[in-house]
C-alpha cells in the first residue's frame, strides 16, 4: 500500500487538454473518489497513475518513488476498466489467475487457488469459474473484472466506474465489499464514479476535476457542506443544488450573483410564498417541485406531507451559498 | 426472418449444384490418376473403368524398357508395384524426381508462409497499435506492390537473383514468395488486429506483463482466426505459383508445379501419371485448410468488452 502523488501533470491528446497541471496527493490507505463530468480528466488521471499513458510534463510518485518513466507492470497497480476487458479466450478462472501468474508475481499454484476461490466467493461468481469469459452477463463480467484486481495486493487500486453496469442490489453489496477490502487491507484506492451514493459512502476524500484541473479536494462532507464553487457544489447532492439569482431573496452580499440552495437550506413555513407544482413521493422522502418568482426549485419535505400541487408554501434561505459572477463561492460572513 | 422451407430447398439445390460444377474437374483429375493410359484418352470418356495404380507407380519411378528374358528373370518375387511396371514391359530404374520436387514445394510453400506470418503479424501489429511516421503512406506503398502482376518484375528479379546467387535455391524462392505475399498478409492481418480492442493489452500490461508478453498471451490467441485464414491464402499462392518457379528454378529447388508437366514423358502421353502428380499435389493444401478450418469457422470473438 502506498501514497500516490501527482505533481504538475499535464497531458494533451492532439488539441484537447485532458489534464492541466494537475497536482494531487492520494494519502496512503485512503479511498479517493474523482468526480467530474465526462472530459474532466478522471480516466486520464487513472491512466497516468497506471502508466498506460505518460504525462507530457509533471511527475507521478507511488510510495515516494518516482514512477513516471516506469511501465505499468513495474508500478504494481491494479486497474478495473470501465470496459470489462476480460480476456475472451480464457475462462473466468484463468482470467482471475492471469495477474497472479504474471512474470512479476509468479505466485505458487496453491496460493493462486486459495486467492481465486476467496475472491470468487466475495464477488458471487464461484459457480461460473469454468465458463468462458464471453459466456457471462454484463454484471458477471464486471464482477470478474473487479476480481482480477482484487486477487492482487497492489500498491494502489485504480477503478474506473466499476459498478456502473450492475443492478442496484449487487451494487449495494459490492460497495460494502470493496469498502471492507479497503478498510481491512488498508489499501489505497483511486476511484472514478458518477454515482453520488458511491462517492459519499465510500470515499475518504473526494477530488473534483474540471477541465483537467483539480478544483477542490477534501472529505465528501467538506465538498458537500463547503464547496468552493458552483461547479463543486453541483457535483454532490440529490436532488441537485438549486441555483437562482441572488437578488430574489434579501440579505445577499453585494458581489453575489447567484444563490445556491440545497434542499436543507430551504426553510419551509416562513418567508416568501412559492407554489407547489408537483409532489414526488419516493418512499423515504418526498420531493417538492416549487415555482418561485419564475424559477423552479426542488426540495425535500416530510415523507407524509399533506401538500399537493397548487398549494402555497412560504420559504426562506437558511445559511445558503452565495456565488459571484465567475461561479466562485463568496465566503460566509463570520458574524452571522 | 427465418427463410421459408421452400426458399431453403431452392437454396440447397443451388448450392449443391454449384458445388458439383466446381468439383467435377477435380473429380476428373482424381479419377484419371487411377485410369490406364488408354482409358484416360478413351472417347467417349469413360466414367466407369478398371482402376489401376499404374499412374501412381509411374509418377514415383523412373523406368527403362526391358527384354523378355530380363522381365522373366526379375518377375520372380516381384513386389506389386514392380509387377505393374513389368506389365508395361519395363523395369524400375530408380525413384523419380517427383518426391524431391514435392518436398521442395513443401519447404518453399510452408517456409514462405511461416515467414510471411511472422513478418506480417509483427508489421500489422505495429501499424495497428503504434504511432508510425508516415503510416498511411507506408501502408499504401505496401499495397502498391500488388498493383501489377508480380511476374511483371520477373526479369529484374531474375538478374538480382543471379548476382546474389539465389537462383535455384530454396532460400531465394522463400524470400520471393514472402515478398509477394507480404502486402496481402499485412493488410489482412492489420484488419484483424484492429478489431481486437486495445483494452485487452492494457489490462495485461497492468496485470504485470510486458508489451511483448501481452502481445503473445492476449493478442495472438485472439488473432488466431485472422492468422489462420491469411496463412491459407499465402500458402495457396506459394504452393500453386508456376511462372517464377519455371523461370528461377530448374534443379535443386524446383517446385512441383513446373515439374508435373514434364512427367508426361517422351514416349507416349502418360496422362494418368500427370493426374496422379496433380492429385498428390492437392493433398497438403487440403489437409492444411481442414486443420485450420476450426479457426476459420469460429469467427471473431466478441462481447467481452463493453462498447
Amino acid at each position: 500500500m502506498a501514497e500516490v502523488t501527482l505533481t504538475g501533470v499535464s497531458k494533451s491528446f492532439g488539441s484537447d487538454t485532458a489534464l492541466d497541471n494537475l497536482t494531487m496527493t492520494v494519502p496512503d490507505g485512503s479511498f479517493v473518489v474523482l468526480l467530474g463530468p465526462t472530459g474532466a480528466g478522471k480516466t486520464t488521471t487513472l491512466r497516468m497513475v497506471s502508466g498506460l499513458d505518460r504525462p507530457d510534463s509533471g511527475r507521478v510518485f507511488i510510495g515516494g518513488l518516482d514512477v513516471t518513466a516506469l511501465t505499468p507492470a513495474q508500478r504494481n497497480v491494479a486497474m478495473v476498466f470501465q470496459q470489462y476487458s476480460l480476456y475472451p479466450h480464457l475462462t473466468v478462472r484463468e482470467n482471475l489467475e492471469f495477474p497472479l501468474k504474471s512474470p512479476q508475481l509468479k505466485t505458487p499454484q496453491v496460493q493462486i487457488d486459495r486467492k481465486v476461490n476467496e475472491v470468487a466467493g466475495i464477488l458471487q461468481i464461484g459457480h461460473k469459474l469454468n465458463n468462458r469469459a464471453t459466456e457471462l452477463s454484463g454484471g458477471e463480467m464486471q464482477r470478474v473484472s473487479i476480481g482480477r484486481a482484487l486477487v492482487r495486493n497492489p500498491a494502489v487500486f485504480l477503478m474506473d466506474e466499476p459498478l456502473s453496469s450492475l443492478d442496484a442490489k449487487l451494487r449495494a453489496d459490492l460497495r460494502i465489499e470493496i469498502k471492507n477490502i479497503q478498510a481491512r487491507a488498508g489499501a489505497t484506492f483511486l476511484y472514478v464514479t458518477h454515482d453520488q451514493i458511491e462517492a459519499m459512502t465510500m470515499a475518504t476524500h473526494v477530488g473534483v476535476l474540471d477541465h483537467g484541473r483539480l478544483v477542490q479536494f477534501g472529505t465528501p462532507r467538506e465538498i458537500y457542506e463547503n464547496p468552493v464553487s458552483i461547479y463543486a457544489a453541483s457535483r454532490l447532492g440529490q436532488p441537485r443544488i438549486n441555483l437562482i439569482p441572488a437578488n430574489l431573496f434579501p440579505g445577499a452580499p453585494e458581489n453575489a450573483t447567484e444563490i445556491g440552495l440545497r434542499p436543507e437550506q430551504i426553510k419551509q413555513g416562513e418567508g416568501e410564498s412559492s407554489l407547489v407544482q408537483r409532489v414526488e413521493r419516493l418512499g423515504d422522502q418526498t420531493r417538492l417541485h416549487l415555482a418561485f418568482k419564475d424559477h423552479k426549485l426542488i426540495t425535500v419535505t416530510d415523507a407524509h406531507t399533506e401538500l399537493k400541487p397548487g398549494d402555497i408554501v412560504p420559504i426562506r434561505p437558511q445559511n445558503p451559498f452565495y456565488f459571484d459572477a465567475n461561479g466562485a463561492r463568496i465566503p460566509p460572513r463570520t458574524t452571522t | 426472418m427465418e427463410p421459408s422451407g421452400r426458399t431453403k430447398w431452392v437454396a440447397s439445390i443451388l448450392v449443391v449444384g454449384y458445388a458439383l460444377i466446381t468439383i467435377i474437374p477435380l473429380l476428373w483429375i482424381i479419377a484419371t490418376g487411377f485410369k490406364s493410359p488408354s482409358d484416360a484418352i478413351a472417347y467417349p470418356p469413360k466414367v466407369v473403368f478398371d482402376p489401376t495404380l499404374e499412374g501412381y507407380v509411374n509418377l514415383f519411378t523412373e523406368r527403362t524398357r526391358a527384354t523378355e528374358e530380363t522381365l522373366a528373370q526379375v518377375s520372380e518375387g516381384a513386389t506389386w508395384y514392380e509387377a505393374i511396371v513389368h506389365d508395361q514391359g519395363m523395369v524400375i530404374a530408380g525413384p523419380s524426381r517427383y518426391g524431391e520436387r514435392f518436398m521442395n514445394s513443401v519447404i518453399i510453400g510452408f517456409g514462405s508462409t511461416a515467414l510471411c506470418m511472422i513478418l506480417g503479424t509483427a508489421a500489422a501489429y505495429a501499424f495497428s497499435r503504434f504511432r508510425v511516421p508516415l503510416k498511411d503512406d507506408l501502408l499504401f506503398f505496401i499495397l502498391s506492390t500488388r498493383m501489377m502482376p508480380p511476374i511483371a518484375v520477373a526479369i529484374p528479379i531474375f538478374l538480382m537473383f543471379r548476382s546474389l546467387g539465389l537462383n535455384d535455391t530454396h532460400l531465394g524462392m522463400i524470400l520471393l514468395y514472402t515478398a509477394v505475399n507480404l502486402s496481402l498478409s499485412v493488410w489482412l492481418l492489420k484488419g484483424f488486429i484492429d478489431e481486437i480492442p486495445i483494452e485487452y493489452e492494457e489490462a495485461a500490461l497492468i496485470d504485470g506483463y510486458t508489451r511483448f508478453q501481452a502481445f503473445y498471451k492476449v493478442v495472438l490467441p485472439q488473432a488466431a482466426t485472422g492468422i489462420a485464414s491469411t496463412a491459407i491464402f499465402c500458402l495457396i499462392f506459394a504452393w500453386n505459383e508456376y511462372a517464377f518457379a519455371v523461370l528461377l528454378t530448374s534443379g535443386t529447388a524446383q517446385t512441383a508445379p513446373p515439374f508435373i508437366p514434364t512427367i508426361i514423358g517422351v514416349s507416349g502421353k502418360d496422362w494418368p501419371a500427370v493426374a496422379a502428380g496433380a492429385t498428390v499435389f492437392l493433398v497438403p493444401v487440403m489437409v492444411f485448410t481442414i486443420l485450420l478450418r476450426k479457426h476459420l469457422l469460429r469467427g471473431i470473438t466478441f462481447g467481452a468488452v463493453r462498447k
